[in-house]
Order: structure tokens, then C-alpha cells, then sequence
């Protein structure tokens, strides 16, 4: 099917959610209210002639620096794409500006426990009804989401994990653990060498 | 003198019925391409629950190519996927070449597929050589490296590099192939099928292989969707998806290929499939030697987006007019449109995509990569649990991760 034909359809049974259209290089997505998010995917998934049945890519965008004025700050995006009628549509759900959180999608398909915990971790958006939200790429007690354009590229801070083991070797520094041969520095080695 | 009991060398012994122990697989174990490191809860031998780690490699490349203009942010690409960098180089240009709606030339297009299915051999080459290793083979792992040594050194002779290529550029390709690339390239083409059938004179008859693999890590072709498994994975279970045939880049539509389908899903089907994708690639490589057409590798609307051949000749010494006048020519350049796109290529280990938003700027506003390493083992908790621990080595390596895609 036309991805205009399957957004338009996506409009008059979601009248209420559906904010805007719109193509690109042949690529057509729909913006959407995140309330009735899972029920619309799972329309997508299992109306007859959709079936949308593969998430292709599920991640968060934070559109703080958009020259684009009217769109809420964060947005998760769906890539959907049809195996057996081979078709694609987009997803952009808009997700506030403060606090943002959407429904977990996890129980449409199992493989989105992860992307969803990646794009909690990175850009901090909650996913309501996840079995298990919590950082998968960074350390649980990392501060801030990096992927937010107000994070600096070099970092806030130097991770509280790394200070605490510095810490640690600097207090295991005072024991003075030198066995036998390492306790020698190179000018004794070169003395022994003569 | 006697020496002092070390608590944590002792080995974990559950006691009795129902007692249960966790085991710490990794950070490192060889039959993960990186750092991995995957919580065990065991029951006796049999995984009760399995929790994989990633992260250890955190490099950022999202956060780094938002900083970066489309022509930088290819280097980036190289690291994702070492093992087959040209692959993902080339899921990259795609995808840009879409965003900024840039034409390729037809020659580029070709010279693309074939270094996309050489780095496919390359890949599955690797993937056989240790998943066979950790099978406990260790023949087949010297002979795949002898073959994919010969790859490797057509790759230094296109571009000069082993491992990090950026021989695709947005727009084209970095150079031109030569004469000896080509007729070494149909001397390997020639001889490799022969060299398939020692892997696999080697492997298929020999019982441990066989008992190691067939009806392990058995996943149905519904539960792979659900997973969000792609490539060789899903087709091991008989979802017939290969983006080469659904969406076709590149020169994909101009070859004939089949996609080669297993039923039963385990990890043998898997290492069917890879085995008979090897077959395929070299048939799409031959078609596209027989075909290469001739013309330009570059687009001449995408000039100051690709290094250009004639650098040495134009800059003075001293002076750097030349690069300062490029970089200006990326930077100011009005090509940039504002919209997003959605591009994914079939890369060696599944589907690549690059999600973009350009917002008018010389730099991608977002970009999002949705590698098939990450994703798959995500899935590994699912697929591992309920069976052995050694079998768990077999999983990791039929599911074919790399840890440098799966951290970002």
C-alpha cells in the first residue's frame, strides 16, 4: 500500500491522535500524540491489509535546538515496515517538554526492551509499563542523558565511579604493595644491568 | 610459611536440590567480538536466567556525529562494525545519499555491491573462524583466515587500509578500481567455492559439530520478528527479509541472487544460512565484474563532499589555500534540506539503518543508528534461557554480535 494511503487510513481510525503528515524523499510519516500510542502500533500490526509486523528502529529525539517551532521538545520515533506487504511508515510521537514519558511498547514486540531502555538512558524519556527500565550502555549512577542537546559533547563531569576508584588506589598507594622485583625502579635496573 | 585462603578463587558449589548460583561470564570471552559480559543465574548446568552487559565500550558516536558534518561523520561508521567497516561505510553513504537526495553514478554503484559482498565474506569468514573455535574446531579457523586474507589485501589495494576503509564517500566511491584488483578478484571469485566445500567437507559430516548445533538456541520465525532479529539470524528461522531484495540499493536490483531460508531455527540453520550466503555473494560479485560499467565513480553534485583525487596537485608549499577553500565548500554549501529520512542496508550481520533529521545544517541534526548487533543481543536473555551453559557459547556465536556496533 501507498504510505500516504496507510497514514490517511491511520488518520480517519485515529482522528484524535494524528497531528500532521508529511513526505520526504519518498518516505512518509505521521506525528502523533503519545496517548494512545500502543493502540495505534498495534493497529498498524495487526490490521489485515497493514500488518506492520517488524520495528525497524525505535529512538528519542530531542528537538531543544530546531529551528522547527511548534514541535514539543522530545519524540520518540517508530520505524515500521511491513514484512509480507512490504511497506514502511514513520511514527513521531511527541512527548512533552518536561518529565517526558510514553507507554512501553514491549509487549507488541519483545525486541523493544532494549531501544526503549537505550533511549532512557540516553535522552531520559520514562517508558511507562517497561518490565525493566534502567541504563544499558552507561553505569546505573551516571547523572544527566548525554543525547540532550544541552549535554556537552566532552561531558558534564568526571563519572562518580572513576573518582571513587582513584580514591581507591590512592588509599591502597599508602600499603605499599611492592613484592619481590616490583619494587625497583628503572635506575636500579640500569645499575644491575652494568 | 603458609599462604593466605583467598575467598573469591574459590569455586561457587550449589548445595543440594534447587540451590542456585550466579556465574559472571566475561567482560571478555573469545567467542564474543569484544566486551561482553553476560550475568548467569544457573540451576546445575541450566541457565535460569541470563542477563547480557554492554557498555563497556561507550564511545558516543551518535552525540560525536551530531558535532560533525556528513563527509567527517563517515570515519565514525568504520568503528561501528570492524570487522566489516566497507559494509557499514556503505549503509552510511546510502543513507546520506537519500537524506540530501545526491545522485551516485552507476560505476560507484557497482564498485559499492562488490566491496559490500566482499566485506560480507569477510564477516561471515570471521563469524565461521571462531564460532567453529568455540565449538572446538580449530582447523576451519586457519582455513577461513587463509581465505580471508586474500580479501584483505584486495581491500589494501583498493584503498590502502586493512580494517578502517572510508573507501565509500557520500556521492561515489574514494577512488577507482584498478586492473589487478579486478583480475586478482576473479581469481578468488574463481577459486573460493571450492574453498566452502573444505569448510564444509570439515564441518557438516563431523558428529560433534552436528551435536553441538542442531536443535540448540531454537527460535521460532514469529518469536525472531518479535525479537527485532534481522539478517541471517531471522533467516534462519524462515522469515524470508533481506533488504537487498525488499528495498535494493546500490546495484542490488541490476544482480540475481536468492536469499537462502532454514526452517527450523537453531543454531545449525543459522550457520546454514551464512554458509549459503557466502555462495551468493560470490555470485553477485561475478555478475557485477561481468557488468562493470564504465563512467564517472563520483557525482558530479556531490564534488566538495568527497576528497578529491587531485589534493597533492594544487596545494602549495607553505600554503593551505587548497583545504581551507574545501572546508569552506562543506561548510556553505546549500545542499542541506530539512526533513528526515529512515535508510537501512543488509549489512553481514543484519539490518543497518541510519535514522536522519537534517535540519538545514551542514551537520545531521540527529542521528540514530539502529545496529542488529545491539538489538540481537538484547534478544540473547531470550534465547539463552532454560538452556545449557555451554550451549551458550554456541548462541553468542550464531547470533554473530560485534560489541563495537552494539555500544554507541
Amino acid at each position: 500500500m501507498e504510505p500516504m494511503a496507510i497514514a490517511e487510513r491511520l488518520r480517519s481510525e485515529f482522528p484524535e491522535e494524528v497531528l500532521q503528515i508529511y513526505t520526504y524523499q519518498g518516505q512518509t510519516a505521521v506525528v502523533v500524540r503519545p496517548e494512545r500510542i500502543v493502540a495505534m502500533l498495534r493497529w498498524l500490526r495487526e490490521t489485515d491489509d497493514l500488518r506492520m509486523n517488524h520495528l525497524r528502529s525505535l529512538c528519542g529525539v530531542d528537538n531543544a535546538r530546531r529551528k522547527d517551532p511548534g514541535l514539543s521538545r522530545f519524540e520518540v520515533v517508530y520505524n515500521l515496515y511491513s514484512i509480507p506487504l512490504r511497506h514502511e511508515i514513520r511514527l513521531r510521537a511527541e512527548v512533552g517538554d518536561e518529565d517526558p514519558a510514553i507507554d512501553s511498547v514491549v509487549e507488541l514486540w519483545s525486541g523493544a526492551n532494549w531501544l526503549e531502555r537505550e533511549t532512557y538512558d540516553l535522552l531520559g524519556i520514562e517508558f511507562v509499563n517497561h518490565p525493566d527500565l534502567r541504563r544499558v550502555l552507561l553505569p546505573e549512577d551516571w547523572e544527566g542523558y548525554p543525547l540532550r542537546k544541552e549535554y556537552p559533547l566532552k561531558g558534564e563531569a568526571e563519572w562518580a565511579g572513576m573518582t571513587e576508584l582513584l580514591d581507591k588506589i590512592k588509599e591502597l598507594d599508602q600499603y605499599g604493595f611492592k613484592p619481590d622485583g616490583h619494587d625497583r625502579n628503572r635506575s636500579d635496573l640500569s645499575k644491575e644491568a652494568k | 610459611m603458609t599462604r593466605p585462603i583467598r575467598q573469591h578463587l574459590e569455586v561457587p558449589v550449589a548445595d543440594g536440590d534447587g540451590e542456585r548460583y550466579s556465574l559472571r561470564m566475561g567482560p571478555q570471552h573469545p567467542a564474543t567480538h569484544g566486551v561482553l559480559r553476560v550475568d548467569l543465574e544457573l540451576d546445575g548446568e541450566t541457565i535460569v536466567e541470563c542477563t547480557p552487559q554492554v557498555g563497556y565500550l561507550h564511545r558516543g558516536f551518535e552525540k560525536l556525529a551530531e558535532s560533525k558534518t556528513y563527509a567527517q561523520g563517515l570515519i565514525l561508521t568504520d568503528r561501528l562494525d570492524y570487522i566489516a567497516a566497507m559494509a557499514n561505510n556503505v549503509g552510511y553513504c546510502v543513507a546520506v545519499e537519500r537524506l540530501l537526495g545526491i545522485p551516485v553514478p552507476m560505476r560507484a554503484k557497482y564498485i559499492r555491491t562488490i566491496v559490500g559482498e566482499m566485506s560480507r565474506l569477510c564477516s561471515h569468514l570471521l563469524w565461521l573462524a571462531t564460532h567453529a573455535l568455540d565449538i572446538g574446531a580449530m582447523t576451519v579457523f586457519l582455513y577461513c583466515f587463509r581465505e580471508r586474507e586474500i580479501l584483505l589485501d584486495l581491500f589494501e589495494e583498493l584503498c590502502g587500509a586493512r580494517l578502517t576503509f572510508s573507501y565509500p564517500r557520500i556521492g561515489g566511491v574514494r577512488q577507482d578500481v584498478t586492473g589487478w584488483f579486478i583480475d586478482e578478484l576473479q581469481r578468488f571469485v574463481d577459486i573460493f567455492p571450492s574453498r566452502i566445500e573444505e569448510y564444509e567437507t570439515l564441518i557438516d559430516t563431523n558428529r560433534i559439530w552436528l551435536k553441538r548445533t542442531v536443535g540448540i538456541g531454537k527460535i521460532t520465525g514469529e518469536e525472531a520478528l518479535d525479537l527485532g532479529l534481522t539478517g541471517a539470524c531471522l533467516r534462519g528461522s524462515g522469515i524470508n527479509y533481506d533488504i537487498r531484495k525488499h528495498q535494493p540499493y546500490d546495484a542490488y536490483d541490476q544482480v540475481e541472487f536468492a536469499v537462502p531460508l532454514g526452517s527450523e531455527g537453531d543454531v545449525y540453520a543459522r550457520y546454514r544460512c551464512r554458509m549459503e550466503e557466502m555462495h551468493q555473494s560470490i555470485r553477485i560479485i561475478q555478475q557485477c565484474i561481468d557488468q562493470l560499467p564504465p563512467g564517472p565513480i563520483v557525482s558530479p553534485e556531490a564534488p566538495e563532499l568527497v576528497m578529491p583525487n587531485k589534493a597533492k596537485a594544487t596545494i602549495q608549499a607553505g600554503r593551505s589555500e587548497y583545504g581551507t577553500s574545501l572546508i569552506r565548500l562543506i561548510r556553505e554549501r546549500d545542499i542541506f534540506l530539512n526533513g528526515d529520512v529512515y535508510v537501512a542496508t543488509e549489512v553481514p550481520k543484519g539490518e543497518l539503518g541510519f535514522y536522519f533529521i537534517s535540519d538545514g545544517n551542514n551537520r545531521p541534526y540527529r542521528m540514530h543508528i539502529r545496529s542488529p548487533s545491539f538489538i540481537h543481543i538484547g534478544a540473547l536473555s531470550q534465547i539463552a534461557r532454560g538452556e545449557l551453559i555451554a550451549d551458550l557459547i554456541a548462541n553468542i556465536g550464531s547470533l554473530d554480535v560485534v560489541l563495537g556496533e552494539s555500544d554507541r
